[in-house]
């Protein structure tokens, strides 16, 4: 029963990634891209806690946290940058 | 369950694959660095995945964050002409 | 007991996800920026808080670094996506022709 959830709990993380991915490949201007980064970048931050539950290592929530303090500091610089840009 | 592991690997891997092809083939600069920073972000999961936390953290500080930090504040600085 | 809190956590985190992939779907449907913003970071913060209280009901002794972590994306998240709508907005990007209302330029004058 829980490993069926746990199951379909990744499949569609799985399916949003790769609706992210498609953003990022094909989106028409930069500010798409960076939305498609951003999504991306939470959906992997989901990634990683699985990862952590599956492993049951504790360790590897330290990385989320890292990673959780970070993607929003680039998000942030691009935005800076593409809002002067222009 | 490591078989959900290597699938999430497997999307990973392909969606690293995509990131590094948009950085190669858009024309504008500031795309392909935040490309690159994807790249980066997508290997350190993937080093997560083959159970190395420390080097997947030191990825994700230093490929993903410090990098495209420092890329956009030069390109910022050189105000890189009509490919910017 | 540790099987019920099991099945909890097994449904929160079905229910997270769940909103992660509407969030993916409005990213490829929706047809301008804001919209996307809209619905790229406002429901896949809602989807990552209901995963990462799933995940601590099934390991209830990871639920502080838990709490650190969903009280930094509620802090940075909404942060990030306002930077991008506001430089998005400043820089006179597109909307689409479906706009009924539009505040901002009522406001302020019409930007262009």
């Amino acid at each position: 029963m829980v490993d069926m959830l746990i199951y379909l709990a990744a499949a569609l993380a799985g399916i949003a990634f790769l609706m992210a991915l498609y953003r990022f490949v094909k989106g028409p201007l930069a500010y798409d891209r960076v939305i498609a980064f951003d999504v991306m970048t939470i959906i992997t931050i989901t990634c990683i806690i699985m990862t952590a539950m599956i492993t049951g290592r504790g360790i590897y929530l330290d990385v989320a946290l890292v990673y959780a303090l970070l993607s929003f500091m680039g998000v942030i610089v691009i935005a800076r940058y593409l809002e002067r840009s222009s | 369950m490591s078989s959900l592991l290597t699938a999430m690997a497997l999307v990973i891997a392909t969606a690293a694959i995509g990131a590094a092809f948009v950085a190669i083939s858009v024309n504008r600069i500031s795309i392909a660095i935040l490309a690159a920073g994807a790249v980066s972000l997508l290997a350190s999961v993937l080093f997560l995945l083959l159970a190395a936390p420390d080097v997947a953290m030191t990825e994700a500080a230093i490929g993903s964050g410090l990098t495209t930090f420092l890329f956009f504040f030069v390109l910022g600085r050189i105000r890189g002409g009509k490919y910017d | 007991m540790q099987t019920l809190l099991d099945i909890i956590g097994g449904i929160l985190l079905v229910s997270g996800t769940t909103f992660l992939m509407l969030g993916g779907l409005g990213l490829v449907r929706m047809p301008d920026i804001f919209n996307r913003i809209q619905a790229g970071t406002k429901a896949t913060t809602l989807g990552t808080l209901l995963t990462l209280a799933g995940i601590g009901f099934m390991h209830p002794e990871w639920s502080v670094k838990l709490l650190l972590i969903g009280l930094f994306l509620l802090f940075t998240n909404p942060l990030s996506s306002h930077v991008l709508a506001r430089s998005a907005e400043r820089s006179g990007v597109d909307k689409t022709p479906k706009t009924r209302i539009d505040a901002f330029a009522e406001d302020h004058g019409d930007p262009s």
